[in-house]
């Protein structure tokens, strides 16, 4: 578990990327993990062909989670919804996945879930339970 | 070495508990400093599960045979250990799963009973959510008004309004010890007050009971609730300690199987104290191995489990200080007198979960979140905190250890 925190994850931590609000929100969700209090909510901006063109995350909580969405932040731009309401958990796990325990995992998944509940405008399921 | 290392009398105790003779997946000690959600079991407790389930499992009260008598008696004789244990008299100890459960029974059959709009329910700002909840539930459903004994910032009682707040109360209801913080809270005081001012008192048992002597008759609360399983005993089985006459009066809780006399198709009358309270088969193999763990402590002697504890949370006050320079928050009362078994604190930029998940990869376990308080955490402006507590098997080298982990952390995000 500490290999987890490595230098490109505290940096995500500290200096959060897209973090903030938007000043037009097509798409929004907000959710938090009960366990840890983590808290997160993701805001859209849509172009004309309904693609990702701006998003803006805003939160509190443990590195994990706060890093992980801030590093799933720079990898939707210019997505669809449905391509959001689609993307796997690996989208995370190939940018955080080492040594995770079970009970983190919710945490790295946070950010993910409150993303496709923006795609979908509905309370999404957690990305490890489906 | 130190005085409390060097204790053989601790160094028995850490024999028996076969968990923490067991290291981690990583090969580490384990170092358990979570005894405050829920606390190591002794062999005997565990022998005592296995023996009943392999030599005598049987329902009570009503089997003739031999098993069942047997079952019987040491059910009934596991209520007689515990009441001596606490100082009450054996009828006035409900079984319940937990302390959740017993106040909830207080709420229900007590509550609806006796609270009506107008009157006021007095809490404190500390208290678990199991301690709360059931008191909002009970202010909204009949009407009653829900206040607040306040704490100062390092969560410590504020009486100064203590008799504005009694005014028109029907039950002031607070935890003994505090699992967040560690606060003790002024009994002593509340309890004469609430009763002058016509309050009956729920003490939440729960931190206080494990960890240092509890005498129920001169603690004078009407109701007293308390959970085994943070105490040596196995889970799934609590206690609800309720003045007799109060018992007697109620209505209740929940009905069907062994809490009846008579039964008609129409109408019921019901047992007596404490099979009223007692619906459906109860959790005997736990109880017999709860009273086990009270005869345990017992032997040990609680005036001992409280001295060793405050002797912990000093040391651990201490040895934490140091790291104060480097960005550790230590929350709660700083005084060793007036803390139970818990410290509370925050590392830096760390947040207590990545706190926790890098001193679990050292085998230390501490808890890390709200610990069951989130109008606490949101009234002092802490996301969250990590929490270790203290319990009979700790030493002075699981606190250097917790130490050298926090470092560890330091190391690893870089402060
Ligand atoms: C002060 C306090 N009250 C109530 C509880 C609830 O105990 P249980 O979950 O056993 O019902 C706890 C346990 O965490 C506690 O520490």
């Amino acid at each position: 578990m500490d290999d987890f925190y490595r230098d490109y994850i505290l940096d995500h931590y500290r200096n959060p990327r897209n973090f903030g609000k938007l000043d037009r929100v097509d798409a929004s969700a907000e959710d938090l993990n009960p366990l840890c209090g983590d808290q997160i909510r993701m805001e859209l901006k849509l172009n004309n062909r309904g693609q990702v063109e701006d998003v803006k995350f805003s939160g509190k909580g443990c590195a994990i989670s706060q890093a992980s969405a801030s590093m799933l932040t720079e990898s939707i731009k210019g997505k669809s919804l449905s391509e959001i309401a689609k993307l796997p958990k690996e989208a995370v796990l190939e940018n955080v996945g080492i040594g995770i325990s079970p009970t983190r995992m919710k945490c790295a998944m946070l950010g993910l879930k409150v993303l496709k509940s923006a795609a979908i405008g509905e309370l999404a399921a957690w990305p490890d339970e489906n | 070495m130190s005085v409390l290392t060097a204790d053989a009398k601790v160094r028995r105790i850490i024999a028996d508990f076969p968990i923490l003779q067991r290291p981690t997946s990583r090969g580490k000690r384990l170092v358990y400093l979570d005894s405050a959600a829920t606390s190591q079991k002794p062999q005997v407790v565990i022998d005592s599960l296995v023996e009943y389930y392999s030599q005598y499992n049987a329902n009570i009260h009503r089997g003739v045979y031999e098993i069942a008598e047997r079952a019987t008696a040491a059910f009934e004789k596991a209520r007689e250990t515990v009441a001596a244990f606490f100082n009450a008299q054996t009828q006035e100890i409900i079984w319940t799963r937990n302390t959740t459960e017993a106040i909830n029974l207080v709420s229900h059959s007590w509550g609806q009973q006796n609270v009506r709009r107008g009157d006021a329910i007095l809490v404190t700002q500390l208290e678990h959510h199991s301690n709360l909840v059931p008191w909002q539930v009970l202010a909204e459903t009949t009407g009653a008004e829900l206040r607040f004994i306040p704490v100062d910032d390092r969560g410590v009682h504020v009486l100064d309004n203590i008799d504005a707040l009694l005014d028109g109360c029907k039950l002031v209801a607070l935890s003994q010890v505090s699992n967040s913080l560690g606060t003790i809270a002024p009994l002593d005081t509340i309890i004469p007050r609430a009763h002058a001012a016509g309050a009956l008192v729920m003490v939440d048992g729960a931190q206080a009971a494990p960890n240092m002597p509890v005498d129920l008759k001169a603690l004078d609360a009407d109701f007293y609730a308390l959970s085994a399983h943070k105490m040596c005993g196995p889970t799934g089985i609590g206690v609800l300690y309720g003045k007799r006459e109060l018992l007697e009066a109620m209505p209740p809780f929940l009905t069907g199987g062994d809490m009846i006399r008579k039964v008609e198709y129409a109408k019921s009358t019901y047992n007596d104290l404490p099979w009223k309270f007692e619906a459906g088969t109860s959790n005997v193999a736990d109880a017999i191995a709860f009273a086990v763990a009270v005869e345990y402590l017992n032997g040990i002697g609680m005036e001992w489990v409280r001295e060793h504890e405050r002797q912990l949370v000093g040391y651990a006050l201490d040895r934490l200080q140091t790291l104060e320079e480097r960005g550790l928050s230590i929350y709660g009362p700083r005084d060793p007198d007036r803390i139970g078994d818990v410290i509370s604190f925050n590392f830096g930029d760390v947040h207590s979960h990545d706190l926790a998940s890098i001193l679990d990869t050292e085998g230390i376990c501490v808890r890390a979140g709200h610990h069951c308080t989130m109008p606490l955490m949101e009234k002092m402006g802490w996301p969250a905190t990590a929490r270790a507590s203290f319990y009979i098997y700790n030493t002075e080298e699981d606190i250097d250890a917790l130490v050298t982990g926090i470092e560890k952390a330091a190391r690893v995000f870089k402060i």
